[in-house]
């Protein structure tokens, strides 16, 4: 007899397994299914992790509202989580009059959307705030609840609460088909693979329409919006002290420079709609944008190394908002369409789809317990492992320096290794500890970091390596 | 945990241990050389290909040999070599704090050398796009893989950069049983020179049955999880082609492991990146000493030893009560001159100074005229045949004498 969950969500994203979390407090059997073989693996893990207050977003649509919900719950949950974040404010610089005329605009949107701390400065304070920017600000607003996020964190904390407190997660799990019938529904992956539920939840992002359609809806369609970026070394973090906004247009929110939790700079993203959803590639022309952008905005940036450059892809759609519907009759909810604040809304979301399984009568009774957790930090702003004595003196391994340009120990590697929500793959490490992800890129601890992850999980290194059963073609 | 000695070594590679032994020669009582890597030797350690020890012990070893010939000499001689023990920034001008499996603390010192050696350009610092799958190394990389760890590469490979240290990725290639489909440059010619390669006629008779694409540029990598090739263009006609391969190992274009230096606010010279020194290896802090590749890229392990020795000397002679000079004049270089070294005179004379000035070009330059001017003054001019990239030139010192300590910097350049 095939097992019924209470409630199957598809997608493990930050929205995927924020409602994972959500739900896990009460008393129901939860299954996430996640293609990938790690969570948070979407457009989760490429973006510019900015945690948002929603002062730009439309005022009246769900996004602000959920965003401005969202906000006040991350507040007291990262914290508690262990979540790196930090509260730099941002800075949106009006590089032309026009530009600085539109400022009193948002700051009434801001107010609307009831983010009221936000205020306009002069273009003295703009330059007293960030001495490195270039000439020519008019002014700028400032947004001082602007904040970066650790988004790889993120989605691993939801993920792993929820499976402390007994959802499950069904990993390597493409979902390729869904039947309803009796009030359940059957989702089904390649082979036997397959999930039944009582209510269903589609967080599949870039393919939130591909599932919507296996359910018969075609509300919305989604384009691949790719957002290039590059990562400025370490060194390039003292040229800023906020995160620097653009004034934003119809289409994007514009390139920006933040820093990163890591405690290196982002600049991008780019904004160009693909076809393909699996075209995470970078491109010539737009990794030479970001530059020319850069180089106006904060010209020191341009004498420091780069670290990486990467691309994600928002889940655009034909609308401007949140694309979250309830199909009381079939028990679904479709949450889709979540563009390009995911990461800032997820928790507000969560919340929300919560109370529309709610409405659609599923019963919401607490469990007794709700488990916390408390994820191992790997950000800069509080201390890492290698700084704390008091971890070192209990295990040598937190002083073993293994990733030499992002400070990652031996104890940190395994630690992710052995963990509730387990790295298995090199990405998946890196995810999770920082290793490999510096300015070296490898070059000091690739090799050892692979011939670890290889004997900690059995694993052949050959697999780990994408190196097995393929050939080189001439 | 805090620790004074008398003089502080940040590396053990090359450079670091012949520093710290020959201090140990010069009299110097407590000597300590930190390493992050579990083993002492430097980068040395890792080429276990022959090609090491010719100059400094005249005899011929593998990395790895000569690694821990230069170990266990500085070890017979008293040096305190401490491994796994990272350098993490500064306490104070002359006190660095480490992390080590013994727990965290400070090592203070009356003299600190820094001799942290250099890192290859990865592929993303390089901004070649594409996906990002596996197989993309740069030779550290590749060695630490083949060498240190036993970890399948690939099949195929192709190498960019044809200079010396790509023959290095070379050997390990095809000692790892890959065949090499081709090495990249985007100048005219390679730049191997087989300086120190001891069966040098096999090696370049391999490398000659090797294409050598010249002129040509990697402007993507294929391949989602695994590389599936390059794509290249050529610089002479635009056109472009596929390589296919399932490694690609990124050469040269070196970056010092300039962290510690600039965490400690140490003047960086541009082109070199690394941290300015005077002839005699003082850096921009009173104290601090810089030596190897950490100044400029890397050079032949005996060239970055020597240097180590060079800075002892100095060393010592600070020690004893030398003062630091109150004053340095930066020396420019001028494009196509990527670094010279030194790259700074300071104003305690030109007693001690090197006799000569290493400096590297850009590109091939036939006929060249070197001149060095302090503001209109022309101080010196020397005449070079041929000057070739990825080479270290010298230029005579004759001029650093005539320099007006009170004048602006004095710059090199190259006439015409
Ligand atoms: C360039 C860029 C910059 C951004 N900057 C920010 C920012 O600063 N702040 C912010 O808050 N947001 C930002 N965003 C948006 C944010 O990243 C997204 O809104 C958020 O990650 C969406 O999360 P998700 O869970 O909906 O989607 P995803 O993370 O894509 O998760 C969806 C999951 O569903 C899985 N899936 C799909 N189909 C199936 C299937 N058939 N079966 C099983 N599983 C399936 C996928 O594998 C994936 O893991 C940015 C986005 C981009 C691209
Ligand atoms: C691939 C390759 C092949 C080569 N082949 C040859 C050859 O055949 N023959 C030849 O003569 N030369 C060769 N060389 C050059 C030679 O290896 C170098 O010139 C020499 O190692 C430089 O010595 P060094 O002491 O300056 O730096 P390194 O040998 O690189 O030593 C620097 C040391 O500093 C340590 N360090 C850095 N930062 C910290 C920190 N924060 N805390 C603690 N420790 C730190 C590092 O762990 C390292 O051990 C090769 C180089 C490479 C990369």
């Amino acid at each position: 007899m095939q097992k019924i969950y209470d409630v199957a969500i598809i997608g493990a994203g930050a929205v995927g397994t924020a409602i994972a979390r959500e739900l896990s407090r009460y008393k129901l059997k939860i299954a996430l299914v996640e293609a990938k073989s790690d969570v948070g693996m979407g457009t989760t893990k490429a973006n510019t992790a900015i945690w948002h207050t929603g002062f730009d977003a439309k005022p009246g649509t769900l996004e602000a509202q959920l965003l401005r919900r969202s906000y006040a719950l991350m507040e007291s949950y990262a914290p508690e989580a262990g979540i790196p974040t930090e509260r730099l404010g941002g800075l949106l610089v009006a590089w032309t009059e026009d530009q600085f005329q539109n400022l009193s605009n948002l700051l009434q949107r801001a107010h609307q959307n009831g983010v009221t701390d936000v205020r306009i400065i002069s273009a003295e304070e703009v330059y007293r705030l960030e001495p490195g920017l270039n000439e020519g600000a008019w002014g700028g607003l400032f947004v001082p609840g602007e904040s970066l996020i650790c988004p790889f964190t993120l989605p691993i904390a939801f993920a792993t609460q929820a499976l402390l407190n007994g959802a499950d997660l069904k990993l390597n799990f493409p979902v390729q088909g869904i039947q309803q019938e009796d009030g359940v529904s059957h989702v089904f992956g390649p082979g036997e693979q397959r999930v039944s539920a009582r209510y269903l939840i589609n967080a599949a992002g870039l393919y939130s329409d591909v599932i919507d359609h296996m359910l018969g809806h075609y509300d919305f369609t989604v384009t691949p919006r790719r957002g290039e970026l590059i990562v400025y070394d370490k060194f390039a973090r003292s040229l800023i002290n906020h995160i620097i906004l653009p004034v934003p247009t119809a289409i994007t929110k514009g390139v920006l420079i933040s820093p990163t939790v890591y405690g290196n700079i982002l600049l991008g993203p780019t904004a160009e709609d693909l076809e393909d959803k699996t075209n995470t590639a970078t491109s010539e022309a737009g990794l030479a944008m970001l530059l020319e952008k850069g180089r106006a905005i904060l010209p020191q940036l341009m004498d420091e190394e780069v670290t990486a450059t990467y691309a994600g892809l928002r889940a655009a759609t034909e609308h401007k908002d949140y694309q979250i519907r309830l199909h009381g009759e079939q028990r679904y909810v479709c949450v889709g369409g979540i563009r390009s604040t995911g990461v800032s809304g997820a928790m507000g979301i969560a919340e929300y789809v919560a109370d529309l399984l709610a409405e659609a009568g599923l019963s919401l009774a607490p469990k007794p317990e709700f488990k916390t957790i408390r994820m191992p930090n790997i950000g800069e702003a509080t201390p890492r492992p290698y700084q704390r004595p008091d971890l070192i003196a209990q295990n040598p391994d937190y002083g073993r320096m293994v990733c030499h340009c992002e400070k990652v120990t031996m104890g940190e590697i395994l630690d992710a290794i052995h963990s509730p929500l387990p790295a298995r793959t090199l990405d998946g490490l890196r995810r999770r500890t920082r290793a490999m992800q510096g300015r070296c890129q490898g070059f000091n601890c690739q090799a050892h970091v692979v011939d670890i992850l290889a004997r900690e999980t059995g694993q052949d290194p050959k697999f780990l390596l994408a190196l097995d059963g393929r050939e080189v073609q001439r | 945990m805090s620790v004074k000695t008398d003089v502080l070594i940040v590396g053990a590679g090359p450079a670091g241990l012949a520093s710290a032994i020959q201090l140990k020669k010069l009299g110097v009582q407590q000597v300590t050389v930190v390493d992050r890597e579990p083993e002492p030797g430097g980068t040395p350690r890792l080429c276990h290909h022959t090609g090491f020890g010719v100059w400094d012990f005249h005899r011929l070893y593998s990395g790895p040999q000569y690694a821990r010939r230069y170990a266990e000499l500085a070890r017979s001689l008293g040096v305190d070599i401490r491994t796994e023990t990272t350098i993490t920034g500064w306490d104070d001008e002359n006190a660095l704090t480490f992390t080590s499996p013994q727990g965290t603390g400070v090592l203070a010192a009356s003299a600190i050398l820094l001799a942290t050696g250099v890192r290859e350009r990865p592929r993303a610092a390089r901004l070649i796009p594409g996906y990002r799958p596996r197989g993309v190394f740069t030779t550290g990389s590749l060695q630490r893989f083949v060498d240190e760890q036993h970890l399948p590469v690939g099949k195929r490979a192709v190498i960019v950069g044809a200079e010396g240290v790509s023959l290095s990725a070379f050997m390990t290639l095809t000692g790892a049983g890959l065949e090499v489909a081709a090495m990249l440059t985007d100048l005219p010619r390679h730049q191997m020179y087989f300086p120190y390669a001891p069966a040098k006629w096999w090696l370049m008779d391999v490398v000659h049955r090797t294409p050598i694409r010249t002129r040509v540029r990697v402007q993507r990598i294929l391949g989602r999880k695994r590389v599936e090739g390059v794509e290249i263009r050529r610089l002479d006609d635009d056109g472009v082609e596929v390589i296919p391969c399932d490694a690609v190992v990124f050469t040269g274009d070196w970056i010092p492991e300039n962290e510690v230096a600039r965490k400690g606010g140490l003047e960086i010279a541009p082109g070199a990146l690394g941290p300015r020194i005077d002839g005699q290896f003082r850096t921009s802090q009173p104290g601090v000493f810089a030596a190897g590749n950490l100044l400029r890229g890397a050079e032949t392990a005996a060239t970055s030893a020597m240097e180590g020795r060079f800075a002892a000397a100095s060393i010592n002679q600070y020690l004893q009560g030398k003062a630091w000079p109150r004053r340095r004049l930066p020396i420019q270089v001028a494009p196509p001159i990527l670094w010279s070294l030194p790259n700074s005179i300071s104003a305690d004379g030109a007693s001690g100074q090197r006799k000569h000035i290493a400096f590297r070009v850009a590109r091939f330059i036939n006929n060249a005229t070197m001149q060095v001017f302090q503001g209109a003054k022309l101080l010196y001019e020397q005449r070079f045949s041929h000057l070739p990239p990825n080479e270290t030139m010298y230029l005579s010192g004759a001029w650093l004498t005539q320099v007006d300590p009170d004048g602006p910097p004095p710059q090199i350049r190259l006439s015409g």
